[in-house]
């Protein structure tokens, strides 16, 4: 064997170079077949102990398999046994529960039911009929709502109350001031004490003390009387309705005059924004009556009619993209880092240098 | 100077001296009829004169003044009294006066509207007479004129056109004033706005299509709006016509609501003036009377303490629709009932019971005390603490109150006893009331006393026992039933004791006795 081991390593090694010989094939050839007679060898020199080794895996590996087809049955069994365990002693449970509730009927005296009967019609008759603890709360806060409403309407009469009061003494002192001014002639002086400061009093009436603080009024700035009825606008003296003895005009002329209707320049009566009115005007009577929206273009620029419009890219819904305006080309800069610049000018051709520089159409043809 | 005599001789013998004489006199006798028309005293000696024929003429003058001083004088007759308004109708004036209110200045329109309204405001034949010319056309029309006086006198002859019954205000209605009415709500001018919302109340009383009509025009969101207006006559007009809207149907009531006039009305229960609050008495009654959903809504927001102040506040006739309203709340359910109870309706009540007078409040106080007190022996119990069952008693058996009253005493009396357990106030009763009463009276006895042993002996020491014995009843009739059931609550000695004659039958006894 370990010839046999040897002899295939230096034929290995031999076949690794490039020489192969004849003899060298032949050789190997012979022991390739020897390894065969080798093989049958070696069974036949260690036949018991290979016989050995084979009985105890065999041994083992049926062991195994056998354990595990015991468990199997084992595991059935113990579940088998726990199912007619459960059922029995159900059952047993049941029958002692029928006993224990048998037993605790006949002697004690029972009234869950009771107990059950009277919270299910409480609760039943509280939601469905009548709450009565519900209508409580409603009254008592009916009540302070009641109390709340009386108290704000005692305030508010209150307060009105006031208020017209406060006008009446405000009318009052008014009414008494404009008195005061009307008799400030009867003031007192030094030498003539007035109407309100007899000398027989302690003191002086308030009237009298009102006229002392108040200024006179002038005739012009005095309110009306109501019961005179007078026109209001009544500084202008009045016309008579004859005309009177000596140098003066005629009423009607007078009247005339005096009542001569205004009469504007055209500049003064036009309103200051009388253009932007106008303008206005004119805008909403085209709002109006224009039916058509297009501008009608002249005949001249049918050709113009058309609106030019922009390529796909060029219009974004979100933004305007740079391109189509601002540059032209996709330039994807990072992927053209290592590369050459693009190249603007290219070598010149020369096909075209001669164009149109020829007198005769016949040099035209280059 | 001889050339001024002279000039003066001139001018008098010229034509138009005269003409200028002749019209001055006119003006003179126009001004002073229309003045004297407007004092009472004068207005005999002038229909004596015979001043109608005279003015008829005038009111065709060249001059526009004598015109409208003719119109003006005419006007003042014609609303003195129907006679002399019939006397215009008959002097056919007012064909000129319907086609002048078209044509003229605002002056003119003004008498002529006021000529209109008085002779309409007087009986419906008149107003009838009025717009037989024509004349609501032409007043529409000047509805929608500038001038806010032609809009108020307009304003007003249709609203004494409409006041009288719903075929005047339909036919008012269908001239087209209802839109222009609400138009001129919405002016500036007081004076207007009174005008017109006196008017929309006019049109809406008569039935529920008119008051849909007067609706449909948009009228409720501006008249809530002038609840809040200082004006004390406007705040009334406008309460009055929120009133009239409501009180024809659950759904004009629904929608007066909406308009949130609550709580504003509540605080114009306080307002100074009288019929300010009367009139917003009056909305919250036409309101809570329909259904218990509005009454609801109404105590929720504290408005029957609002009305059982204002019923404090308020003596006389202004209480009457206070008290309804408590009645008709009460009535709807027992909740709301007892919602008047807690609110301490039921002293005030039986304070107005006490204090007025007037037949008509009483029987309005004995309704809504018997709405109030029929629901539960609780209400019941309520009602009789206030002491109100003797006088409703009284009231019933006075021969000098009216039919109603009485009516309504036995029936508030009958309701409220036949759940009332509440002893103190059952007994004066049993010593007063007639049979009819009396029974009602027995009956609740005998129930009260066969649980309630105080009861029972308070009964007997108070001489109810030996009342009841007293009563005469037929045998076999309810009241003898009742008394039987009595009887059987006390013990058969004390029955006997307390029987009549049975002092008599003592003695009696006495005479037959034998000593041994």
């Amino acid at each position: 064997m370990y010839n046999l081991a040897a002899n295939f390593r230096l034929a290995a090694c031999r076949h690794h170079g490039n020489a192969r010989t004849r003899s060298d094939m032949a050789r190997l050839e012979w022991l390739q077949r020897q390894i065969e007679g080798i093989k049958e060898e070696h069974v036949i020199e260690n036949r018991y102990v290979i016989a050995l080794v084979e009985h105890s895996a065999a041994v083992r590996l049926q062991s195994w398999f056998r354990g595990c087809q015991v468990r199997a049955r084992l595991r059935l069994l113990h579940r088998k046994a726990t199912i007619i365990q459960k059922v029995w002693r159900g059952f047993r449970a049941r029958n002692q529960f029928r006993q224990m509730v048998k037993v605790s009927l006949l002697f004690r005296p029972n009234k869950i039911f009771l107990l059950i009967q009277r919270r299910w019609r409480g609760y039943y008759v509280r939601k469905y009929i009548h709450n009565y603890y519900a209508l409580k709360r409603y009254l008592e806060g009916l009540t302070i709502k009641n109390e709340q409403v009386r108290k704000d309407l005692e305030e508010f009469a209150e307060l009105q109350r006031r208020e017209m009061e406060r006008l009446a003494r405000e009318r009052e002192g008014q009414r008494k001031c404009l008195q005061a001014q009307r008799l400030h002639f009867l003031l007192s002086t030094e030498q003539c004490p007035g109407v309100f400061n007899s000398p027989y009093r302690d003191f002086p009436h308030e009237m009298e003390l009102r006229l002392r603080s108040i200024k006179p009024l002038l005739a012009k700035n005095a309110p009306l009387r109501r019961d005179s009825g007078g026109s209001p606008a009544c500084s202008l003296p009045p016309v008579p309705s004859k005309k009177p003895q000596g140098p003066f005009r005629d009423p009607a002329e007078v009247l005339q005059q005096r009542y001569r209707p205004l009469e504007p320049t055209l500049r003064v009566a036009t309103s200051i924004t009388a253009l932007e009115e106008a303008r206005e005007e004119l805008r909403r009577e085209e709002w109006r009556s224009r039916v058509i929206d297009d501008i009608f273009q002249p005949f001249s620029n049918a050709h113009k009619n058309r609106k030019y419009e922009r390529t796909l890219h060029g219009t974004s819904s979100y933004e305007q993209v740079d391109y189509g305006t601002k540059y032209f080309r996709e330039e994807n800069k990072e992927k053209r880092q290592g590369e050459k610049p693009f190249k603007t000018v290219f070598t010149t051709d020369h096909v075209f240098d001669k164009f149109g520089q020829f007198y005769s159409s016949a040099g035209k043809i280059v | 100077t001889r050339l001024s005599s002279l000039s003066t001789i001139a001018t008098r013998c010229a034509p138009s001296y005269f003409f200028e004489q002749y019209q001055k006199s006119r003006m003179q006798f126009v001004q002073t009829v229309a003045e004297l028309a407007s004092r009472p005293q004068n207005i005999e000696t002038l229909q004596n004169a015979g001043v109608m024929s005279l003015l008829r003429p005038l009111l065709l003058d060249v001059v526009p003044t004598i015109q409208q001083t003719a119109a003006l004088a005419l006007g003042r007759l014609a609303s003195y009294n129907d006679d002399l308004a019939e006397a215009v109708v008959k002097g056919e004036i007012l064909p000129q006066l319907v086609y002048s209110l078209a044509e003229q200045n605002r002056f003119y329109k003004k008498a002529a509207a006021f000529v209109l309204r008085a002779v309409a405001k007087h009986s419906p034949q008149l107003a009838q007479a009025v717009v037989d010319c024509g004349a609501l056309d032409a007043l529409v029309v000047s509805l929608e004129d500038f001038d806010p006086g032609v809009k108020e006198a307009a304003a007003w002859a249709l609203d004494y056109i409409a006041c009288h019954n719903g075929e005047l205000s339909q036919a008012v209605v269908d001239a087209g004033a209802v839109p222009l009415l609400v138009l001129c709500i919405q002016e500036p001018e007081l004076a207007v706005k009174r005008i017109a919302a006196s008017a929309l109340n006019d049109i809406a009383k008569h039935s529920p299509e008119l008051a849909q009509t007067v609706v449909d025009a948009g009228a409720i969101a501006h008249l809530a709006q002038m609840i809040l207006n200082p004006d004390a006559k406007l705040k009334r007009q406008v309460f009055s016509a929120l009133s009239q809207i409501s009180k024809h149907s659950v759904d004009l009531a629904e929608m007066v609501v909406e308009a949130e006039v609550f709580p504003a009305v509540l605080t114009s229960l306080k307002d100074p003036d009288e019929h300010v609050r009367k009139n917003a008495t009056t909305l919250i009654r036409e309101i809570a009377k329909h259904t218990p959903e509005l009454s609801q809504m109404i105590v929720n927001a504290g408005g029957v303490a609002a009305v059982i102040d204002y019923l404090g506040d308020s003596r006389g006739n202004v209480r009457l629709s206070g008290i309804m309203m408590l009645g008709y709340v009460a009535a709807h359910s027992e909740n709301l009932a007892m919602a008047v109870i807690v609110s301490k309706g039921v002293p005030q009540l039986a304070i107005c019971l006490a204090e007025e007078t007037e037949d008509h409040i009483r029987s309005a106080t004995a309704w809504a005390l018997g709405q109030i007190g029929r629901h539960s022996p609780e209400h019941a119990r309520a009602v009789a603490m206030a002491n109100v069952l003797p006088r409703l008693l009284a009231f019933y058996m006075d021969a000098q109150s009216s039919d109603d009253l009485q009516a309504k005493a036995k029936k508030a009396l009958k309701s409220i006893l036949q759940k009332c357990t509440y002893v103190p106030a059952l007994e004066p009763l049993l010593h007063e009331a007639p049979s009819n009463i009396l029974k009602h009276v027995i009956c609740q006895f005998s129930k009260v006393l066969l649980h309630d042993s105080k009861a029972r002996r308070l009964f007997v020491t108070s001489g109810g026992l030996k009342k009841v014995q007293e009563i005469k009843a037929e045998p076999g009739s309810l009241l003898q039933e009742y008394i039987n059931s009595i009887n059987n609550c006390f013990p058969e000695e004390i029955v006997r004791y307390y029987s009549p004659g049975y002092s008599e039958t003592l003695l009696e006894q006495l005479e037959k006795y034998q000593p041994i």
